[in-house]
C-alpha cells in the first residue's frame, strides 16, 4: 500500500526536482501518446524537442518565442509570489499589443529614435491599464482577482477584434483585418544580424534581472514576499498591502503590456487578431514551472517556447495537431502539481507501524491541519 | 418591440443560458462540498467534444451526451485525484485541468472541425407551446432545457431539505466537524466533484450537440469561467443561479435585441458584454466583505487532510 508522510518540513531538493520530474513525466506520456496514434515515438520526441533548434536559425527563432513568454512569465512571478492571482497576462499583453499599435500608426511617417520607446511606452502602459482595473477592482471592491482578469482577457480579446476589424483596419488593405505595416522608427531593432532576433530579448533579459534584484535585494521585494506567505503578518509588520497590491499588478500587467507590444513591433510588425497564440496561459505554467524563480523561469520560458515550435514541427512533418502543444503544457502543469506534493510528503510503501502506548482517539490522530 | 421579437428573445434566453444553468449547478453542489474547482472550463471542452465525435460517429446523441458527461466525471476524477489525495492546492489544480482540458479537446478534437451533425431537435409540448410570449420560452424548447429545468429542481430540494445534503452542506462549512462526528468527508466531496464534473461535461455537450451542432476549437468561449462567477453571484443559493444563468443568457444574445431594434453596433463590441456584465456583478456583490464571507461555504478551497 502506498501512503503518504508527511516530512515535517519542506524538501528544498524536491522543489527544484519536481519541475524536472514532471518534464520527465510528460515526455513519458508523450511516448506512450504517440505510440498509441502510430507516430514513431523517438522520431516523434526528436521532431519536437531537437529539430526545431539543430541550426542557428532554429535557435534564433527559439529566442524570438522565449521573449513575450519570458516578459510575462517573470511578471507573474511577481504577483504569485504576493498570493494574488493574476490569470490576466493574456488580455494585459493583447491590451499591450493594441496601446502600441495606436501610436505606432499615430506616428506611422514619424521619424527618428524617439519613435520606440513612445511606442514601448504605450504598450507597457496598455499593460499597466488593464492590471490596473483589476487591481483598483481587488483593492477598492475585495472582487476575486482570478475571475476578473479572466473575464478582462475576454474582453481584450475582442477589444482587439474590433480594432483590427474597425478604427485600426488599414484602408488600403483590401478589407483585411489588419492594421497598416509601422513605419520602420516603430520596429525593434534586431540584435543578431540575419536572424529575427530582436530588441525584445534584451528587455527580457534585463527585466529578468531587474525582478531579480527587486525580488531578492529589496526591501519592496521583501515585503511582497511576506505578504504571499503571511498576509497577517504583513499586515502587523505596517506593510502597506494595497500599496504592495498595486505595485505587484501594474508591474506584472507592465511586462505583459511590454510583451505585447514586442510582438507588433518585433516580428509581426503590424496589428493582426493572432498577435499571441496564449503565451499569456503558457506564461502562469512557466512561472509554476520555474518556482517563481528568475532562472527557474528563464529556462522554463525556455522549454515552453521550444515546446510551441515542436507543435509547428509536428504538425509540419508529422501530420499530428497544432493543439499538441496545448495538451503539452496541460500534462506539463498537472505532473508538476502531482510532484509538488514531494516537497511536504515523503512516500512510503509500507505504512509505519505506530508504537504509541496511550493512543489517541482515532479520529483525533487522523485530523490535521 | 413587437410579440414575436420578445417571444423570440425570451426563447433565446433560456436556451443561451441553459449551458451556463447547468454548469453552475455543478458547480454549486461542488462548492457547497468546499471544493472550488476551477476546471470547469476544460471539463466543458472535453464534453463538447467528446459527445460530438461519439454522435457524429455512432449517430446517436444519447450516446453523445452521455459520453460528454462520462468525459466530464474523468476530467473531475483528475482534479479530484490532485487535491484530495495528493491535497494540492485547489485553484492551481483547477487552472492546470481548464488548460489541459482546452489543449485535449482541441487535440482530439482538430479532425472533426466543421462537421456538420444532425442536432438535438426541440419538442413542443402540445398546447402549452402556443401560449402567447411564455409559451416558446418554457414549453418549446429541446429536451436538454426541460433537463436542465428538473436539474434545477433536483439540486434546490437536495441542498435545502434532503439529508445528503445536509451532510454536503456540513462538509464544506467545517470538514474538520463534520468528520469528527463521522461524516464521510473525502467520499462526500468526491462525490460533489463528480456531479460537477458530470454536468459540466452535459452542458459542454449541450453546446456541441444542440446549441451549435458542430465543434470548434474553445467553443465553450469562457461560459465554464462565467459559471464559477454566476455562483458568486447567486450567493450559493440554487435558484438565484437559476436566475442568474437565464439573466447571463440574456446578456450573451443582447445582439439580437440590438439588431431588432435597428441599432447598428460592432459585433465584437456586443461580445463583450457577457464578461463585463460578470465583472460588474462580481463587483458589486464582493463590496460588501462581511456579507461575502457569510454566505460563502466556509471552507471553500481549504484541503482537508484526514488520512496522516
Amino acid at each position: 500500500m502506498i501512503k503518504l508522510e508527511p516530512r515535517g518540513e519542506r524538501s528544498a531538493t524536491m522543489a527544484y526536482l519536481s519541475p524536472v520530474l514532471a518534464a520527465l513525466l510528460t515526455m513519458l506520456t508523450g511516448l506512450l501518446l504517440f505510440t498509441l496514434l502510430n507516430v514513431d515515438p523517438v522520431e516523434a520526441l526528436i521532431t519536437i524537442l531537437y529539430v526545431p533548434i539543430s541550426d542557428t536559425h532554429g535557435i534564433a527563432e527559439l529566442c524570438v518565442k522565449t521573449a513575450p513568454i519570458l516578459l510575462c512569465a517573470i511578471g507573474l512571478s511577481v504577483v504569485f509570489k504576493a498570493k494574488i492571482w493574476n490569470i490576466g497576462a493574456e488580455g494585459q499583453l493583447l491590451m499591450g499589443g493594441l496601446f502600441g499599435s495606436y501610436i505606432a500608426l499615430q506616428l506611422i511617417e514619424a521619424e527618428g529614435f524617439w519613435v520606440l520607446p513612445i511606442v514601448l511606452i504605450a504598450g507597457i502602459l496598455g499593460g499597466m491599464f488593464w492590471s490596473g482595473i483589476a487591481a483598483i477592482l481587488k483593492v477598492r471592491f475585495h472582487t476575486n482577482e482570478i475571475l476578473t482578469t479572466i473575464m478582462m482577457n475576454y474582453i481584450a480579446l475582442n477589444i482587439l477584434l474590433w480594432a483590427v476589424h474597425g478604427p485600426l483596419k488599414d484602408p488600403e488593405g483590401f478589407n483585411f483585418p489588419e492594421s497598416a505595416l509601422f513605419g520602420d522608427s516603430a520596429l525593434l531593432p534586431v540584435l543578431i544580424e540575419g536572424t529575427r532576433v530582436h530588441f525584445g530579448m534584451a528587455l527580457a533579459l534585463f527585466a529578468v534581472v531587474a525582478v531579480w534584484v527587486l525580488m531578492s535585494r529589496s526591501f519592496y521585494g521583501f515585503q511582497i514576499k511576506v505578504m504571499g506567505m503571511d498576509a497577517g503578518a504583513a499586515r502587523l509588520s505596517g506593510f502597506k498591502e494595497k500599496r504592495l497590491t498595486y505595485f505587484a499588478l501594474l508591474l506584472s500587467g507592465g511586462l505583459a503590456g511590454l510583451a505585447g507590444v514586442g510582438e507588433v513591433t518585433g516580428p509581426i510588425g503590424q496589428l493582426i487578431p493572432q498577435i499571441s497564440p496564449g503565451y499569456g496561459y503558457a506564461a502562469i505554467i512557466v512561472a509554476f514551472l520555474g518556482r517563481l524563480h528568475p532562472l527557474g523561469i528563464l529556462l522554463a520560458s525556455l522549454l515552453m517556447a521550444l515546446l510551441y515550435m515542436g507543435g509547428e514541427m509536428a504538425q509540419i512533418s508529422l501530420g499530428l495537431p497544432l493543439a499538441l502543444t496545448g495538451l503539452f503544457q496541460g500534462m506539463l502543469l498537472f505532473y508538476l502539481l502531482a510532484c509538488d506534493v514531494l516537497i511536504s510528503f515523503r512516500i512510503r510503501l509500507k505504512p509505519r507501524k505506530v508504537k504509541t502506548s496511550t493512543p489517541l482517539t482515532p479520529l483525533a490522530s487522523e485530523t490535521r491541519g | 418591440m413587437d410579440i414575436d421579437l420578445i417571444t423570440n428573445i425570451l426563447y433565446a434566453m433560456i436556451r443561451t443560458g441553459t449551458p451556463l444553468l447547468i454548469v453552475a449547478l455543478g458547480e454549486l453542489v461542488c462548492e457547497k462540498s468546499g471544493v472550488l474547482n476551477l476546471g470547469q472550463e476544460g471539463m466543458m471542452l472535453m464534453g463538447a467534444v467528446v459527445g460530438f465525435i461519439v454522435t457524429l460517429l455512432s449517430g446517436s446523441l444519447l450516446l453523445g451526451f452521455i459520453l460528454a458527461m462520462v468525459a466530464g466525471v474523468l476530467m473531475s476524477l483528475i482534479f479530484g485525484l490532485i487535491t484530495m489525495e495528493l491535497s494540492a492546492n485547489q485553484v492551481a489544480t483547477g487552472l492546470a485541468l481548464t488548460i489541459f482540458g482546452t489543449g485535449l479537446s482541441a487535440f482530439i478534437g482538430s479532425e472533426f472541425v466543421g462537421k456538420p451533425i444532425e442536432g438535438l431537435d426541440p419538442v413542443f409540448i402540445p398546447v402549452l407551446t402556443d401560449l402567447p410570449i411564455i409559451g416558446r420560452m418554457l414549453f418549446g424548447q429541446d429536451l436538454i432545457v426541460y433537463l436542465s429545468f428538473i436539474l434545477f429542481g433536483a439540486v434546490y430540494w437536495f441542498i435545502n431539505y434532503s439529508r445528503p445534503g445536509l451532510v454536503l452542506k456540513a462538509v464544506g462549512e467545517n470538514p474538520h466537524a463534520a468528520n469528527a462526528i463521522g461524516l464521510p468527508v473525502f467520499k462526500t466531496r468526491y462525490l460533489a466533484i463528480i456531479f460537477g464534473g458530470a454536468m459540466a461535461g452535459l452542458a459542454g455537450g449541450y453546446l456541441s450537440l444542440a446549441y451549435t451542432p458542430l465543434w470548434a476549437e474553445n467553443m465553450s468561449a469562457g461560459r465554464g469561467w462565467i459559471a464559477l462567477a454566476l455562483v458568486v453571484f447567486a450567493s450559493w443559493k440554487a435558484e438565484r443561479v437559476l436566475l442568474g444563468a437565464w439573466l447571463f443568457g440574456l446578456a450573451s444574445i443582447l445582439h439580437l435585441v440590438f439588431q431588432g431594434l435597428g441599432f447598428a453596433v460592432s459585433p465584437n463590441l456586443l461580445a463583450i458584454l457577457p464578461y463585463l456584465a460578470t465583472v460588474v456583478v462580481l463587483v458589486i456583490l464582493s463590496s460588501n466583505q462581511t456579507r461575502s464571507r457569510l454566505v460563502a461555504p466556509m471552507s471553500l478551497g481549504n484541503p482537508f487532510h484526514a488520512r496522516g
